[in-house]
């Protein structure tokens, strides 16, 4: 972990495949968060965002990873796997559509709101993916809302 | 209601978490699927749920969730039972099936999770 007085970074590796551990780090980064003083409200929502940008991640593809970035203005989650990609974002950005597999409904999983919950809790979110090599998330919370 | 008073209505078997039979529920939520869970449950939440892996206890810790309640006999696995530990989030098991079990809390007064 780098922290400085300007802020902190710290990056974690996601398993792909892997659904015994999974949601292990966006629970190491909820702890993060509760230590350095983030208010509850975004830590909640930063929360169910990073779990399920985790769970994707877990459930798609080999592996992927998380950058935790706070600097005082912002909390800022930037994701990254090596998946199959998403063919059409406007249709995966719909509630209930989905490409799971019983194996993911198995875990709770893939009732098709994990995008648009990402999106609902936070203050940004960038979507860009290439199908074959992978999907990346942009997911930011303002820490400085008047 | 406290959670004593769920477990007797539901004829429930504590897992795990004893110590805070004591606790204030105020509302409640069913459901099998965690993203579910994600996009309704609020601080506070009882999670009636019959998704019986570690990610239900993975959810009920994201969301802030008091204690669950696994429908139609269901028990957490060892990671999940675990992580409910080490989160102080109490856990227990009724026989009941979804459908009934979420009757007789709304019946007793435990009203469910307000829509906005």
């Amino acid at each position: 972990m780098v922290s400085s007085d300007l802020g902190l970074s710290e990056r974690f590796e996601i398993s792909g495949g892997d659904f015994s551990k999974a949601g292990t780090i966006s629970t190491k980064i909820k702890e993060i968060l509760q230590e350095i003083g983030i208010e509850s409200s975004i830590i909640r929502r930063a929360a169910i965002a990073s779990y399920e940008a985790e769970m994707n991640v877990v459930m798609y593809a080999n592996s992927g990873s998380v950058i935790l970035n706070i600097t005082p203005e912002k909390l800022h989650l930037q994701l990254e796997d090596n998946g199959p990609g998403i063919e059409d974002i406007e249709k995966a950005m719909q509630e209930g559509f989905s490409t799971a597999t019983d194996k993911m409904r198995e875990m709770g999983f893939g009732a098709g709101m994990g995008l648009p919950n990402i999106k609902r809790n936070a203050d940004r979110f960038e979507i860009s993916s290439t199908p074959g090599e992978g999907t990346s998330l942009d997911i930011v919370f303002c820490l400085n809302k008047t | 209601m406290t959670l004593k008073d769920i477990k007797e209505f539901l004829d429930a078997e504590v897992i795990c978490g004893e110590k805070y039979l004591d606790i204030e529920i105020k509302f409640a939520g069913g459901s099998d699927m965690m993203s579910d869970v994600l996009a309704f449950g609020q601080p506070g939440l009882l999670l009636l749920t019959g998704l019986s892996n570690s990610q239900s206890v993975r959810t009920a810790d994201i969301i802030e969730a008091k204690a669950i309640i696994y429908v139609r006999g269901k028990k957490p696995d060892d990671i999940g039972i675990a992580l409910a530990k080490e989160k102080d989030i109490p856990l227990l098991s009724t026989q009941h099936m979804m459908y009934t079990a979420c009757g007789i809390l709304y019946n007793k007064g435990l009203p469910g999770v307000s829509k906005n």
